[in-house]
């Protein structure tokens, strides 16, 4: 008895360490990627054209991106290390298959990324200019093929492939590490993590230049700098919304009770509503709710009357399948993280459609409401990318690797003590670097770029760091 | 292709349990450097600008040199599951503090340049020695257990506390290795900064050597009375730690005649010799269990299956050229020693009397 209280809390204590450390981590993750791109585009730019207001934003967002890569490098270690620590069943039932994608990622893409950033940092006038661009684009290329590597890793969980389970050892055992790597689940939630890391640095990269603008600071640079963040935020709302569209299809066949969760549906229903919110609980006594006739189905299934399947129907399915127990993950969470995702991916479409004709009808600069308005919606893309981490994976709970493995049995069997000392140490250290970071963020971000001859421009500082 | 299909299956787990040996000794040589850089920053620096110049030593490869361990420690999670998920939870305190170590590190380069407020710099440089000094001695000690033994029981489940890792041989484990990245610090400085930093740098190296060599040979002298008496002493070849010792008998004095390469590349050889010894000393485990050699961890049963070491082998034959080619040429490109401003750079960093 005793075991099993220590077992359960353990479980509960494990859990909310991944939760921290996990959205913590994935806060910078996307910025690192779009940012880096950005950058990447905006140095091309200065090369190309030999315009100093490009060199000026590539130097100026280029401070930003690093200050946030190196807080996405060091939670990152922590990631990689954790599967083993809190996670030690997991990790040897799934190791053959899942350890794959970490291992190359290590091997193709963080070599690629910190060394070309190393060279990128200190090589502003040591290399050429054509090699100093090489490297930004080198190291975002390696932010890129890393998520592709940890998305295919995550993509397995959602839904295996590949594999077969070894009858000696219950392990899961890869037998096609290309059907690993083109898991359609895979392919699906890549371009979505893509796009809203793009959507993620392009709204970054807006909000602060619009700040600027409206501060009437380096109106040259910054309104380049808005122009290109503007129509990256555009193509990247719209590519997320797509294919996050045609994840949730494929979503509804691999992990039904994860879309019946989403909407809340307990039964299974034909040209079924999508409620847009709900005042009171989800349980069917709804103080009051928006509905849209239809929208769950064309969402789902992509027909009018497609059928959606509903909690009770696949609960009793699953129990039959897996035997007893609840299959049926946290509804209110599921419910609310998929609107809020949902809906900020949309008002961040509208922004940047606004921004777009603003910027036609020649008038973003004279427009300090919609200026200030842009700058608050920096917080929209990271609330948007957590919201749809915490979707996808309490929406797969209670497993961890759908259908083969429950979380509860994932867990290292090791006292809640050790659990508790490390989720207090990082919960400590994580709002610690929050602050640090946000404020930091916040300093450099104010402080406009300074206007330099093209000498000054060319010249590296003796000492970097 | 042939040959990696050739090796019998215990092979494979063979090549990898190798394989996994070499990423853990470039980890250790390369960012031993790193570590021993920041335990030495308060050593060598009479103001801000000294640290400056010891921090922009490494501060163009630092990150580099930590996906070693990133590599290793994914490496170990695809190939060896059992012993990445026996080692990270058991040993899992002093890992969290290796994290937390590594985690303020990591920020201390990108953050404490980035304002000019005296007391911001200071915490950034308290935490770049912590930072540093922390993970040198925790590695050995970690290092230490894998060879003396851990309570691992059934399973291969951790039975025992955090207490069971900071035994006296483990301890004195983790001071050898403190001491000697530090020393490597001191050599890498030595070759890789000018003026005054470099100087003091050379005086520790000489200063440090010594008392390695005494720390270093008696947990080397304690490995091998270990290993004797559990008849566990054949794969190791005598030649190796002998080399290593002989190496670091060297070393100061080479730091004192300003070979400065050499005195680099002897402190280099000691790390790789040190830790090929103790990980050949782990051979045919992975993990030595202290409750009795029937729980040992063995290579054959940590491996992952076949198809998976095969994947990985192509995809390690295939990349790692281009890592290594890469990597190398950043230090090609950073090769000036780096000074205080206003001070044109003597030399090229290159083995040479100055």
């Amino acid at each position: 008895m005793n075991s099993l209280v220590a077992g359960i809390s353990t479980l509960s204590l494990a859990r909310w360490q991944f939760a921290v450390t996990t959205v913590f981590h994935f806060l910078f993750v996307p910025l690192t990627i779009g940012l880096g791109l950005l950058v990447a585009v905006l140095q091309t730019a200065a090369y190309r054209t030999k315009d100093l207001a490009y060199d000026r934003m590539t130097k100026f967002f280029g401070k930003l991106f690093l200050v946030n890569f190196a807080i996405g490098v060091v939670t990152g270690i922590v990631q990689e290390f954790q599967f083993g620590m809190d996670w030690s069943r997991y990790s040897v039932f799934v190791g053959n298959i899942f350890g794959a994608p970490l291992a190359i990622e290590g091997l193709l893409a963080f070599f690629m990324e910190s060394t070309f950033l190393g060279i990128w940092i200190f090589g502003r006038g040591r290399v050429s200019a054509r090699i100093h661009l090489l490297s930004i684009w080198m190291a975002s290329i390696g932010t890129i093929l890393s998520a592709a590597f940890i998305v295919a890793a995550n993509s397995w969980m959602q839904h295996p492939v590949g594999y077969t389970i070894d009858p000696k050892t219950h392990q899961a055992v890869m037998t096609n590490f290309w059907a690993v790597m083109t898991n359609s689940t895979f392919i699906a939630a890549y371009g979505h993590v893509l796009a809203s890391a793009f959507l993620t640095g392009a709204v970054f990269m807006l909000a602060i230049a619009a700040w600027h603008l409206r501060k009437g600071h380096d109106l040259a640079g910054f309104a380049k700098a808005a122009r290109i963040a503007i129509v990256v935020t555009v193509l990247a709302a719209v590519a997320t919304m797509f294919l996050g569209d045609s994840q949730a299809k494929q979503m509804t066949r691999q992990q039904p009770m994860k879309m019946a969760a989403a909407e809340a549906l307990y039964n299974t229903s034909s040209g079924a509503s999508f409620s847009l919110l709900t005042i009171g609980d989800l349980s069917g006594n709804a103080v009051f709710q928006i509905r849209l006739p239809h929208l769950l189905s064309v969402l789902a299934t992509n027909s009018w009357n497609g059928k959606v399947e509903g909690i009770n129907q696949l609960q009793k399915q699953y129990e039959k399948q897996y035997g007893p127990g609840s299959y049926v993950p946290m509804i209110w969470l599921t419910y609310w993280s998929f609107r809020i995702m949902v809906g900020l991916g949309i008002a961040l479409f509208a922004l940047g459609g606004i921004a777009l004709w603003l910027v036609r009808k020649r008038r973003l600069e004279k427009s300090p409401r919609f200026l200030r308005f842009a700058t608050w919606m920096v917080l929209a893309p990271f609330l948007a990318n957590s919201f749809g981490w915490i979707f996808t994976e309490i929406g797969r709970q209670p497993w961890v690797v759908y259908g083969l493995l429950k979380t509860s049995h994932a867990v290292t069997p090791i006292s809640p003590g050790y659990v508790a000392t490390s989720l207090i140490g990082f919960t400590a250290i994580y709002s610690l670097l929050a602050v640090v970071e946000i404020g930091l963020m916040l300093r450099i971000a104010k402080v406009p770029p300074a206007i330099e001859t093209p000498e000054e421009a060319e010249r590296a500082p003796e000492l970097i760091y | 292709m042939l040959a990696i299909q050739q090796l019998s299956p215990s092979g494979l787990d063979q090549l990898w349990f190798y394989l996994i040996g070499v990423l853990w000794l470039g980890y250790f040589f390369l960012e031993g450097f790193d570590f021993g850089v920041g335990t030495l920053l308060p050593f060598v620096s009479r103001d801000d600008i000294d640290r400056r110049v010891v921090i922009n030593t490494i501060g163009p490869v630092w990150d580099g040199n930590e996906v070693w361990l990133l590599t290793a420690g994914g490496a170990t999670f695809a190939a060896f599951p059992q012993w990445y998920a026996t080692v990270f939870s058991g040993f899992y305190l002093a890992l969290f503090v290796i994290l937390a170590a590594l985690i303020f590190r990591g920020m201390a380069f990108e953050f404490r340049h980035r304002r000019d407020d005296p007391g911001w710099v200071r915490w950034w440089d308290r935490a770049l020695f912590w930072g540093s000094a922390l993970p040198a001695l925790l590695w050995g000690v970690a290092f230490a257990d894998f060879v003396h033994g851990v309570p691992i029981g059934a399973n291969y489940t951790w039975t025992g506390t955090f207490f069971d890792l900071v035994k006296p041989y483990a301890l004195l484990g983790g001071l050898s290795t403190l001491l000697l990245f530090t020393l490597h610090g001191a050599t890498y400085l030595g070759l890789k900064s000018d003026g005054d930093v470099r100087v003091r740098a050379q005086a520790m190296a000489t200063r440090l050597a010594p008392l390695t060599f005494v720390v270093v040979t008696a947990f080397l002298a304690w490995t091998y009375q270990t290993a004797h008496t559990n008849h566990r002493v054949g794969l190791v070849p005598p030649l190796l730690p002998i080399v290593g010792l002989l190496a670091l008998a060297a070393v100061g004095w080479l730091a004192r005649d300003l070979l400065e390469g050499w005195a680099f590349i002897a402190t280099a050889v000691v790390i790789v010799a040190f830790f090929a010894t103790l990980l050949l000393n782990l051979y045919p485990n992975v993990l030595v269990s202290s409750l009795g050699s029937q729980y040992n961890l063995t290579i054959a049963a940590a491996a992952s299956h076949r198809y998976t070491l095969e994947v990985m082998s192509w995809v390690a034959l295939a990349f790692t050229p281009f890592v290594l080619l890469y990597q190398s040429w950043t230090y090609w490109i950073f090769k000036k020693r780096v000074s205080r401003p206003g001070t044109e750079p003597v030399t090229e960093s290159s083995p040479s009397r100055a």
